[in-house]
């Protein structure tokens, strides 16, 4: 299997874009990604979305989307799984060039999510969870969190507080980013008192409904070097699997699909989770986040809330964490997630994150999950 | 949608109907073709126990499309008799005032209405165990 | 114990008092009444209504609601897994599974199905669903009754349930409530809890309350449904006294349908009962009127209490409009099988109270929650 390196990114800003299709917005990402590569032949499209069919009543993606960026009969494919839409499109495309399938492969993620209403979207959301026995309870993907956000208050003996200290964070580093769909700070009051939406997550804890697309170049590393003289390798990637209902997991305070996949790539990349510098994981709610600084190894099991305490997580603490803004406030256009999450490790690595620059990161992973850690992928990436 | 997916599931959402693989004594709820522990093909049918207690919950407030009449409504984790669990609505609560590990029996309630021409779906929920209690009033 | 001879059949007359031609006896018997209670006041001051005239005069301190999730069908599921508890029986070995209610969620598709689907009794059972306003309940009995005594089933379930409907600020407003009894029939036997030993229906086309098919609430005549009532369980009780050759004071309970906490004390009084003959049955201050359930669950009030050997007068009445009046007889199985399944003095202390608002909401009184 070859070495693949990224050599181009490219971004929507996370917004509702009224005037923005499914289409145009993904043209636009893959546009910025091209030009920030310069312009290689691209060879395969890779794309990932959650679930135009539900939200635009669009399925049959690849075909279409291949056409609008003018690719003509190159090969293009879209993959599906669930919030993890976007990683497992790079986790697809990086295996089409690992394998020596195609050379130059532009992957990217799409979500348009603002044709409906808040109710509609909160059900189709719902759909990655199990329709008739978890669904049909009337149980929120939102919902799911907010059990384990309880039972984890509980044993760990942790106020909401330290949740919206998280929350803080988060938009604290997403006021640096022009991508964001909330660049703005927040005060710790603000994250503390919103409307309940599942006891005990309130609205500031979860991820916004939003439009975007972001889009990679990737290729052989050994020719990334005619394109870019900051390539960034992916060194690692890896996805498991946990139980697919809720109900039926082993322990319940754990992702266990977030811990194999990050061991297996962090074996990949042969490295530890100490030396990883900085790291995007998937906070779609305030506990998901807490509960992915502990289960991709930075800290140990019921210790994630102490890390946001302390302080480890900011840009210049001892593990940064989303740097972004993350799922809260970079914004959550599920499909196009996994791709904004490892092109901000990109930038980072390159040192071309502007104000939200962690300091020196050389090793940098992206960690994407499906429902409640029904799957998870991370990618691991290294500056060259 | 036919109403085809909601018969399918009456066994289990009237009786709790569930399997039990012999082998590895794993109980399946839903059922399931074969055993993912052991992977044996011989399962058994099996009812669950209607009694259990309540491990988490939480209160939706922001309810996916069809649930809108029921806010705010509790969805909870219940660990049954013989250790399995199950996601239900709890319901005859007062979310004030449930605690976690309070004993919990399973009732028979509308879970949802397809509208007001569609098809009623009916399925277990769980209420705290049946006893007298003086409760305070209560907004929906 | 006694069996009747139908006097009227020996002598060439027509069959006016129906008794089966075996014993049957009452197996089990349960009931649900759902948490909620609105009371009368709360209801009164949204309408600028007196209180008195409800509270004071018909008696009716509070009365159940049920709550969104519950309906006929679901409230009469908990009555008859209970009955079943009590009976000790498979569920699969009853052979009908008959509901009475004039609430049925359905026009078109029977509450019946859905509780045998429940119980398990499917799929080799009768099922079907009775209106008859709110004497549909004993009407199950009766054919539950003959069902069994015929042979044709072993077990039959008869429930009377329902989610009264009343329109916003009209009288019956005050009374119309949520409750569901149910009993478990078959033959006679030394484990019985209590024997019917005979049956009167009386019935005539008396528009005294009625419902038009696709209307969301009933209209009723005033003092006129008064009247109908007065008349049809005084007739009803009247005639089965006087054929089996009983006077009141031979029974020790005596059991009405229950508008409201007046009528029943007045019936009693035109009948010669005593207010303590009624008292153990009269449960409508409590949790309102049950509509079909109202008699049945003064029923299982006096079986959750009563004891071997004591005679039982049930008398319902439905609007429409008919009465029947059953002679039940407590027997020695009563003791063993009470404390089965719970009581419904049990359910009547479980309450959480609720506004006008919250009732209205969950009975669908708003515009636009139609299309929820």
């Amino acid at each position: 299997m070859r070495k693949v390196a990224v050599i181009g990114v490219g971004m929507v800003k996370v917004d509702h874009h009224w005037k923005e299709s499914l289409r145009s917005l993904f043209t636009k990402a893959a546009i910025n990604a091209l030009e920030d590569a310069g312009n290689p032949d691209v060879e395969a499209l890779y794309v990932g979305n959650m679930s135009a069919g539900q939200f635009n009543k669009q399925e049959n993606l690849a075909p279409m989307l291949a056409d609008a960026l003018g690719l003509g009969s190159k090969p293009s494919l879209r993959v599906e799984e669930g919030c993890s839409s976007g990683a497992a499109a790079l986790y697809m495309a990086l295996k089409d060039v690992a394998s020596g399938m195609h050379d130059f492969v532009l992957v990217g993620g799409v979500e348009k999510m603002m044709d409906t209403t808040t109710s509609d979207a909160t059900f189709i959301i719902s759909t990655v969870t199990d329709q008739e026995y978890e669904a049909f309870t009337g149980l929120s993907l939102a919902g799911i969190n907010a059990m384990v956000m309880r039972l984890y208050m509980k044993k760990f003996g942790v106020k909401r507080e330290s949740f919206a200290k998280f929350v803080v964070q988060m938009h604290e580093n997403a006021s640096k980013n022009p991508y964001a769909q909330f660049p703005f700070k927040i005060s710790l009051d603000k994250a503390l008192n919103s409307a309940p939406v599942a006891e005990p997550i309130h609205l500031m804890d979860c991820a916004p409904i939003g439009d975007g697309a972001a889009a990679l170049i990737i290729c052989p590393a050994e020719k990334a070097k005619e394109f870019t003289s900051d390539q960034v390798d992916i060194v690692g990637a890896w996805k498991a699997n946990d139980t697919f209902l809720f109900h039926m997991r082993k322990d319940f305070l754990s992702l266990k699909a977030t811990i194999e996949a990050s061991r297996n790539a962090y074996d990949m990349a042969n490295i530890t989770p100490e030396d990883v510098d900085v790291a995007e994981v998937h906070d779609s709610f305030s506990i998901a986040g807490i509960l992915a600084i502990e289960d991709l190894g930075f800290v140990r099991k019921g210790e994630g809330w102490m890390a946001v305490e302390e302080g480890l997580i900011s840009l210049d603490g001892e593990i940064p964490i989303n740097p972004s803004g993350g799922l809260k406030a970079r914004g959550h256009p599920i499909g196009a997630t996994g791709i904004y999450q490892a092109a901000e490790i990109v930038l980072q690595l390159r040192g071309d994150a502007g104000k939200r620059q962690v300091p020196d990161a050389r090793i940098g992973l992206s960690h994407n999950t499906s429902g409640f850690g029904t799957s998870a992928i991370v990618h691991v990436f290294k500056a060259k | 949608m036919l109403p085809s997916n909601l018969w399918r599931e009456i066994p289990q959402r009237y009786r709790l109907e569930a399997v039990f693989c012999p082998k590895c004594s794993t109980t399946y709820f839903p059922p399931r073709e074969l055993c993912t522990e052991c992977g044996s093909r011989e399962l058994e049918k099996k009812k669950l126990p209607t009694k259990g207690k309540l491990v988490t919950y939480t209160v939706i407030h922001t309810p996916p499309k069809g649930f809108e009449l029921y806010t705010p409504y509790i969805v909870g984790l219940v660990r049954l008799e013989d250790g399995t669990h199950i996601t239900a609505q709890i319901t005859d609560a007062d979310p004030n005032k449930l605690d976690l590990d309070v004993d919990v029996e399973a009732v028979i309630r509308k879970v949802k209405e397809n509208g007001r021409e569609g098809p009623i779906y009916y399925g277990y929920k769980f209420r705290p165990i049946l006893n007298a209690n003086g409760a305070p009033e209560r907004k929906c | 114990m006694l069996f009747l001879e139908n006097r009227a059949a020996s002598s060439g007359r027509k069959i006016l008092m129906m008794i089966p031609k075996s014993r049957v006896g009452i197996e089990g018997w349960g009931c649900y009444i759902p948490q909620y209670r609105i009371k009368t006041e709360n209801i009164a001051s949204v309408w600028d209504a007196p209180t008195d005239r409800f509270k004071e005069d018909l008696m009716i301190q509070e009365k159940a609601v049920a709550g969104p999730d519950e309906d006929t069908i679901t409230l009469s599921t908990e009555a008859a897994i209970n009955a079943i508890k009590r009976a000790g029986i498979n569920p699969s070995e009853i052979g009908a599974v008959l509901c009475g209610s004039e609430s049925h969620p359905y026009a078109v598709k029977p509450t019946g199905c859905t509780v045998a689907e429940v119980i398990g009794a499917t799929p080799y059972t009768l099922a079907a669903d009775l209106e008859f306003a709110c004497k549909a309940g004993t009407e199950a009995v009766q054919m539950c009754i003959a069902l069994v005594a015929s042979g044709m089933i072993k077990y039959g379930l008869a429930i009377g349930a329902d989610v009264a409907q009343s329109a916003p600020g009209d009288d019956l407003e005050y009374a119309a409530a949520s409750g569901a009894a149910a009993l478990i029939i078959g033959p006679l036997n030394s484990s019985s809890a209590a024997s019917i030993e005979a049956t009167v229906s009386y019935v005539t086309d008396t528009p005294d309350f009625w419902r038009r098919a696709e209307q969301p609430y009933p209209k009723h005549g005033g003092p006129f449904t008064g009247l109908s009532y007065f008349h049809h369980v005084t007739s009803a009780a009247e005639h089965l006294m006087s054929e089996l050759g009983l006077k009141p004071s031979d029974f020790d309970y005596v059991i009405f349908h229950q508008p409201n906490g007046k009528f029943p004390l007045r019936a009693a009084s035109q009948l010669g009962f005593t207010k303590e003959q009624v008292s153990k049955g009269l449960l409508v201050p409590y949790i309102g009127n049950t509509y079909s359930a109202s008699s049945l669950l003064g029923l299982t009030a006096v079986l959750d209490e009563a004891t071997p050997g004591q005679q039982i007068l049930l008398v319902s009445y439905g609007s429409g409009a008919g009465s029947d009046a059953m002679y039940i007889i407590v027997q020695d199985g009563v003791d063993e099988k009470r404390d089965a399944a719970p009581k419904v003095w049990d359910y009547i202390k479980r309450k959480q109270y609720i506004d006008y608002a919250c009732y209205a909401k969950w009975r669908r009184m708003i515009i636009g929650l139609e299309t929820k």
